[in-house]
């Protein structure tokens, strides 16, 4: 047993059981980030503090939302909208965070693709993001649903279509995920409980695994260099931080993290009280109605383009298709057979493989959304063959890449 | 320098993929109608000076507009109650208390000479295969008819509530209220359900309204929507460009063309945003107080870096 001594002030009490400045080490004042890195270092965490706002909005929209296929509509559209003082406030940060996070998810994984974060031991800081990935586009999901309206009804009836597996024919599977013939009342208590349970419980779980993860490989920089942080930490505690190649999580690496997130709220919250159209849909405004399917059925922007993947060809082809798109990003690090850990830039063919993948993501996008009818349904079918064509060439460009 | 580089490039992406996905391909999917302002340039002008005097007379006269609909102001009850009259006519013909200012005058003009023509429904009422609009053409009182029309219109415009006496809700009463529902408001097709303190009368009252529906159902081929938040799920531009002809999106609807003047119809908008957009005002007013606590935030973020990272280079 630890010997404890009567405590001279209350931290010095805390310290003696929780050891907070060993904590406070640790975590903040001696966890060594580089020098060397750009605003786009920032998106973790712009992407805690979205998360953050979508959790506490989040709260407050459950202590008067009803997972009922009859008053969910209502409840969200009256109730929170109507009668709730700022009720209409939470569900705009929820929604327009809900959109924007997925802006920053993309940002943050081209970043790490850009500068060759998910290689020389950052594998599983890549594999554990990209879980995240599928946990939040989960959620996301769930969450649609939620409202009752036509385009979360539709949504969810071709999503859990995609369960029969085309030619497989699993409709048991798809009324065992719906619990229904159709998406109804417990489709919606089911997806109610995960998108306020068991998904947020993975996530906290999977954000507390990537930082971990980052612990070990340490962040990388904007030029790939390998650092010795022992010798830079020595450096920087011995007075000479201007010539260290680190810097202290808290205040250096806070400081510069704040100023991105200060900038980044007025953009959010302009969106959340000017812009939030985009965020949300006008056809989910409109009741859920069995009977009645919409024009036009198209998930949210930052689904569009694994939907495109999945449509332009017939039933079968298209899920396999579409199944490549969801696990492949996943094999990115073990893709990847260059052993050079540099900015895209500096890589022979992988900088044009970069661009025309995020290009063709964007088109991708783009081809989603659109019907798919004369020239947009070509564009969708060739961009969604380049898309495969692309993870299938890496393995081959990246092994002929030359050391830089 | 290269953070704000990295920053262009990401902006650049980031609106190319925006305006893609949003004004883009919405403009696909959605073919644009421009609005005429409500002119309804297809209809004769009114070449005559109306007389209200005569007007009132002709509207009271025998045989026309009162026969079937009730002028409050004027002391003219309804001849019979909604359920019974949209039983008779499909739909409970308005009362013409505000029709003089909500309607435009060449539209009302037009309707009471051929009402299938000016509603835009010919399709639906075709004489010639015996299809009458349950609203009787107005064939003339003896004398010049487009005078008399004329008198008539002159009539209703004097007893309408003029300009701010108007509020948005009469306009959407008169306008829109006998087919849509508006439940955020309270509002049934046979009026705004009161607070009832039995539940008897209200079974009722619901009855009536479900009979009322039945009615309108069987009329009109579906029922029509209710439109608590159309301002969310339409928009101000599409219910504007509606109403002045829904004919351009729905091609054969029995949706009438509603014949509202420019005036009555921003309150329609103003009514339907009271209804589902409620919070607008506030929201503005708000949004602009976070903007300015958010820019102060920021500035002081850039300061707090620029402080901390003296000592880093």
């Amino acid at each position: 047993m630890a010997h404890f001594t009567k405590a001279t002030s209350v931290h010095d009490w805390l310290n003696q059981r929780l050891g907070i400045d060993t904590v406070r080490r640790v975590m903040a004042t001696e966890y060594w980030i580089p020098k060397n890195i750009n605003f786009l270092w920032a998106m973790g965490m712009v992407l805690a503090i979205t998360f953050g706002l979508l959790l506490v909005s989040g709260i407050f929209l459950l202590m008067y939302y009803q997972p009922n296929v009859a008053t969910a509509f209502d409840s969200v559209n009256y109730t929170i909208m109507r009668e709730v003082e700022f009720g209409w406030l939470w569900r705009h940060i929820h929604g327009v965070a809900a959109s924007v996070v997925f802006l920053i998810i993309y940002i943050h994984m081209f970043t790490g693709i850009y500068y060759g974060s998910y290689k020389k031991g950052r594998e599983m800081i890549w594999i554990s993001g990209m879980l995240l990935f599928v946990a939040f586009s989960a959620e996301a999901f769930s969450g649609y649903m939620l409202p009752w309206g036509q385009m979360s009804y539709w949504a969810g009836m071709v999503i859990t279509n995609l369960f029969a597996g085309g030619s497989l024919h699993a409709d048991g599977l798809v009324e065992w995920i719906r619990g229904d013939y159709v998406p109804a009342q417990a489709f919606l208590n089911r997806f109610f409980m995960l998108h306020v349970l068991l998904i947020p419980l993975a996530i906290l779980g999977l954000i507390g695994l990537h930082f971990g993860a980052l612990r070990i490989p340490h962040v990388n920089n904007q030029d790939g260099e390998e650092i010795d942080f022992e010798a830079e930490a020595a450096k920087y505690k011995a007075g000479d931080k201007k010539g260290s190649k680190v810097i202290a999580f808290v205040n250096d690496f806070m400081s510069k993290d704040m100023m991105v997130v200060g900038f980044y709220l007025i953009f959010f919250f302009y969106l959340v009280f000017f812009h939030y159209d985009f965020a949300m849909d006008p056809v989910n405004f409109d009741p859920a109605n069995g009977l009645k399917t919409p024009a036009h059925i198209y998930p949210e922007w930052y689904f569009l383009w694994s939907y495109e993947i999945l449509r332009p060809f017939s039933t079968d082809i298209g899920l396999i298709a579409f199944a490549f798109a969801q696990v492949i990003f996943v094999l990115l690090p073990f893709l990847d057979r260059s052993p050079n850990t540099v900015p895209a830039s500096r890589r022979g063919l992988f900088k044009y493989w970069f661009w025309a993948m995020l290009v063709d993501m964007i088109v991708l996008t783009a081809m989603g959304k659109l019907p798919p009818e004369g020239i947009f349904s070509t564009i969708g079918l060739y961009a969604a063959l380049t898309f495969i064509g692309l993870w299938i060439i890496l393995p081959f460009i990246t092994k002929s890449e030359k050391k830089a | 320098m290269k953070e704000l580089f990295i920053l262009v490039v990401v902006a650049v992406f980031t609106s190319i993929t925006y305006y893609l996905v949003e004004p883009f391909a919405h403009s696909q999917m959605h073919h644009h109608i421009e609005s005429e302002g409500f002119t309804y340039k297809d209809l004769p002008a009114l070449t005559k000076k109306g007389d209200a005097t005569r007007g009132k007379d002709l509207v009271m006269g025998a045989g026309a507009c009162t026969g079937c609909h009730s002028i409050e102001v004027a002391g003219m009850p309804a001849p019979m109650d909604a359920v019974s009259a949209s039983g008779a006519y499909g739909v409970n013909p308005p009362d013409l208390s505000n029709a003089g200012s909500v309607y435009d005058a060449k539209f009302l003009a037009a309707l009471i000479k051929n009402p299938a023509h000016a509603l835009m429904v010919e399709h639906k009422f075709d004489p010639a295969k015996g299809q009458m609009h349950p609203m009787a053409q107005f064939y003339g009182a003896g004398g010049d008819l487009d005078q008399e029309v004329a008198d008539m219109v002159a009539y209703l415009q004097s007893i309408a509530p003029k300009g701010e006496k108007l509020t948005p809700k009469m306009a959407f009463e008169t306008a829109c209220g006998r087919c849509h529902a508006v439940h955020y408001e309270n509002w049934t097709q046979i009026g705004e359900k009161p607070k009832f303190k039995k539940k008897q009368d209200e079974l009722a009252f619901d009855t009536k309204v479900l009979d009322y529906q039945d009615n309108l159902r069987k009329y009109m081929g579906t029922l029509p929507p209710d439109l608590s938040i159309y301002i969310r799920s339409r928009g101000e531009h599409y219910i504007k460009t509606f109403m002045e002809n829904p004919q351009n999106y729905l091609k054969g609807t029995a949706m009438p063309r509603v014949g509202v003047n420019a005036e009555a119809a921003e309150k329609v908008i103003e009514y339907l945003e009271d209804s589902g957009d409620t919070k607008r005002h506030e929201r503005e007013e708000v949004g602009k107080k976070v903007m300015v606590y958010i820019i102060i935030f920021a500035i002081f973020a850039l300061l707090w870096k620029k402080q901390v990272w003296k000592e880093l280079h």
